[in-house]
């Protein structure tokens, strides 16, 4: 095998349980974004932008729509000869077999896969940030640093900062210390999850803890690597970062997308962002549609009203319908004269007519009050609605619902309906 | 074999700038996009393109095969371009010329039998049921044809085919003055290969290059040429006209539901855009818009295409907006069609005629990125 200078591994075996139950069925890197997107496109494009031909995409939880979305990688280029594109979820060995239990038993379990390549630096990813980076400026740094490890940071309000892994560094970057949410930070330079490692450190490192229980990088490779003076630097990135972990941030950074000049540019013709679409077809707007602050994607057919708003590809919005600040997922159908305001609707859900979404005053999640949060109705992919049912703040459906799910046709507020285990 | 060599000075200034079978259609796809799609749905996997006038968008159209799942180890899409050889310098001089120059391409095949289509036609058409025809027939060439509406206007520049009860073709004229009847030949014929060759080959040596006129209407008599009928929407893009109502078409949900919807669909080159944007001041009505625009004003009965940035104020109306086409603001453009690339500069107005559409092709410098 040819050798590779840096080749990149992007963890995407998480659940993401605070997006509810969005990630019921599908991980969340596989989750859709600003309309004809998947959250993995960003970090997946980020890399052939950055001349990284060779990734290692680990999965985990529920990867059957990751797999079909990457395949062999051709919309990101990621069809290589040498290199490209692999998946990597866990395996049976002799001895041991085991899931993977944290985001460095991860990539010690795929040992084998680095080694093929033989790398000089390896790229640690995550798979649910959107951004646009460019990774080889990040890997000039860490070279013109003679780094061991660089950590991608950015600075984050201070109330925050105990959410993340915060470091202290020097004006040159060089890292003092480390602290793994913290309760009193004493910096507010997040760790955006973004690692080079060079390969012989890490592999060293990795080997030595693969007996850590649940292993991961922030709360144990990195400390380890730092407190045997290792040269661990921070790279100071500015640019747009927004994490989508939440139903809350995620409906946000949907929603940034339709400012007229969004800080987050999907437009640009120099970083352009790939996706796996099936559904190239343009979309048709009826006489009697309206349509403001949105974006949309291919193949859709409004026949409605549709305001500040992210609608997937191939969805149907039928006539006197009208759509709020609302996110709709590939595939969906809504029928007519719906309300739907402030909803997240997954992909491939069947709504009925004369449906209403947001009624009612807010109420408290009664499922689980710390996701289901904002205000939102989230709506799981493959689920329908019945006609004439009335749907409150908070809620979450999961499933095929009838009628008599909804007593006097209303789901009220902080209510839900999970009907797991049917398809 | 796809032909894709020819122009045709009814497209006008359109022609000017690529192949019909390049022209943009439909929002996202081009017109060979469906003869490709409908070889690729029938599992024809070995497919040649013949093109020789303007093919530079055609070329960058098929610069991989992957977009319409060819690129097999059986097969594959090969491009055949005219090529100066020790017998030949010349370009094609006509279709049967062009099969005649790539003769060796057929030579080296193995397939029993020869599919021969045009890249200028909006169709879907399952060529497997065809070649059962062909077979059932024991046909010597099989003629896809259409019945077209009584009333259709200018038939007469149409193959006209007259068919007896058998479906066996007994007369064929090209472009006659009076059309005799309303079925015409749809530009897809079947075909043994060895016969292919053989009959292109005799052509050759008496010094003829037609396919139609030299081998389907001069063999009639002595050949079984068989009529099949083809069920469900056909259009030729032949002139301007033609090109506007085609595209129009789409915007009848019928249309849209047989060619965006129904199995098998239709496949065209990714480009990768992002998804359309509607700022405020947007206002769209009975109109298709691509990926990859951006809209601020209103626009009617329109078709958009990739990447089309619409400015503040504009009123679009029964236009056909073809690729990144850049309209400033407070622009009024009715009954047009605005050639791809173009840059319409802010407060202008360009009003065509209802049946008579204005080509808009200003050329103007792009300041705004």
């Amino acid at each position: 095998m040819v050798k590779k200078e840096m080749i990149a591994m992007l963890l995407a075996g998480g659940q993401g349980s605070r997006l509810g139950v969005l990630t019921a069925n599908v991980a969340k890197p596989a989750v859709a974004f600003g309309g004809k997107y998947r959250i993995i496109d960003f970090p997946l494009s980020n890399c052939i932008n950055s001349g990284i031909d060779t990734v290692g995409v680990l999965t985990q939880y529920r990867h059957l729509r990751l797999n079909t979305h990457i395949g062999i990688g051709i919309p990101w280029d990621l069809d290589r000869n040498n290199g490209g594109v692999t998946l990597l979820p866990p395996y049976e060995k002799s001895s041991n077999s085991d899931w993977y239990t944290g985001t460095a038993n991860a990539i010690f379990q795929n040992l084998e896969y680095i080694e093929s390549y033989n790398p000089e630096y390896v790229l640690i990813l995550g798979g649910d940030h959107i951004y646009k980076m460019d990774y080889q400026v990040m890997l000039d740094f860490h070279k013109s640093r003679k780094a061991d490890v660089t950590i991608a940071c950015m600075p984050v309000p201070w109330e925050e900062a105990s959410r993340f892994g915060v470091v202290v560094a020097d004006d040159k970057g060089n890292i003092k210390e480390f602290e793994e949410k913290p309760e009193k930070p004493s910096s507010n330079l997040a760790s955006m999850g973004i690692y080079i490692f060079n390969w012989s450190i890490l592999r060293e490192a990795l080997i030595t803890l693969k007996d850590q229980p649940g292993c991961d990088f922030g709360m144990h490779v990195i400390p380890y690597i730092h407190n045997r003076d290792h040269n661990c630097y921070a790279y100071e990135f500015n640019g747009y970062w927004k994490d989508v972990g939440t139903l809350g941030s995620y409906w946000e950074a949907n929603m940034e997308l339709i400012d007229i000049i969004p800080e987050f540019n999907l437009y640009e013709e120099f970083w352009k962002i790939y996706t796996n679409n099936d559904i190239i077809t343009p979309l048709y707007f009826a006489q009697d549609s309206k349509v403001e602050r949105c974006i949309i994607g291919e193949g859709s057919e409004i026949h409605g009203e549709v305001y500040n708003s992210v609608i997937g590809s191939g969805v149907h919005i039928g006539e006197g319908t009208v759509v709020k600040d609302s996110i709709i997922m590939r595939g969906t159908s809504i029928g007519k004269n719906c309300k739907v305001d402030k909803a997240i609707i997954a992909e491939r859900v069947e709504i009925g007519d004369n449906v209403e979404f947001g009624v009612g005053e807010f109420a408290k999640s009664a499922l689980n009050p710390k996701v289901y949060a904002f205000d939102l109705a989230t709506i799981a992919e493959n689920s329908s609605i019945p006609s004439d049912v009335k749907i409150g703040k908070n809620t979450a459906i999961d499933g095929k619902t009838a009628p008599e799910d909804y007593p006097d046709g209303v789901l009220a507020g902080g209510q839900y309906i999970i009907k797991a285990g049917e398809m | 074999m796809v032909l894709a060599g020819g122009t045709n000075n009814r497209m006008g200034e359109l022609s000017r700038k690529r192949a019909v079978a390049a022209m943009p259609m439909a929002g996202s796809y081009r017109c060979i996009d469906f003869a490709l799609s409908n070889m690729s749905n029938s599992h024809i996997q070995k497919v040649a393109v013949l093109t020789q006038y303007n093919a530079r968008s055609l070329n960058e159209h098929l610069n991989s095969s992957k977009w319409w799942d060819f690129g097999r180890k059986q097969g594959g899409l090969f491009v055949l371009t005219p090529t100066i050889t020790a017998d030949n310098s010349s370009w094609y001089l006509g279709t049967a010329d062009s099969i005649y120059q790539n003769l060796d391409f057929l030579r080296h095949c193995h397939e029993p039998y020869v599919i021969i289509t045009s890249g200028d036609c909006v169709y879907k058409l399952d060529y497997n049921k065809v070649l059962e025809y062909h077979i059932d027939k024991k046909a010597d060439i099989t003629v896809v044809c259409k019945e077209m509406p009584e009333d259709t206007p200018g038939l007469s520049r149409f193959g006209i085919v007259k068919m007896d009860d058998e479906g066996r073709i007994v007369n064929f004229e090209e472009k006659p003055l009076v059309a005799q009847t309303n079925i015409i030949s749809a530009g897809v014929y079947v075909i043994r290969r060895r016969l292919l060759m053989e009959l292109i080959q005799k052509a050759h040596d008496e010094g003829r290059n037609d396919f139609v006129q030299d081998i389907l209407i001069r063999y009639k008599d002595v050949k079984k040429i068989f009529g099949y009928k083809l069920e469900g929407y056909w259009s030729n893009i032949a002139m301007i006209d033609d090109y506007y109502k085609t595209n129009m078409d789409f915007l009848k949900s019928e249309v849209r539901d047989y060619f965006f919807r129904q199995y098998p669909g239709i496949y065209s080159r990714v480009e990768d855009l992002p998804p359309a944007k509607f700022n405020p001041g947007s206002d769209i009505r009975n109109s298709l818009i691509s990926s990859g625009c951006i809209l601020n004003g209103y626009v009617e009965n329109t078709i958009l295409f990739k990447k089309v940035y619409v400015g503040n104020n504009c009123v679009i109306k029964n236009s056909i907006i073809l690729n990144d086409v850049y309209i400033g603001d407070n622009t009024v453009i009715e009954n047009c069609i605005v050639e791809s690339r173009d840059t319409i500069r802010a407060n202008s107005s360009y009003i065509g005629e209802a049946g008579s559409v204005r080509i808009v092709d200003e050329r103007n410098d792009r300041y705004i990125l």
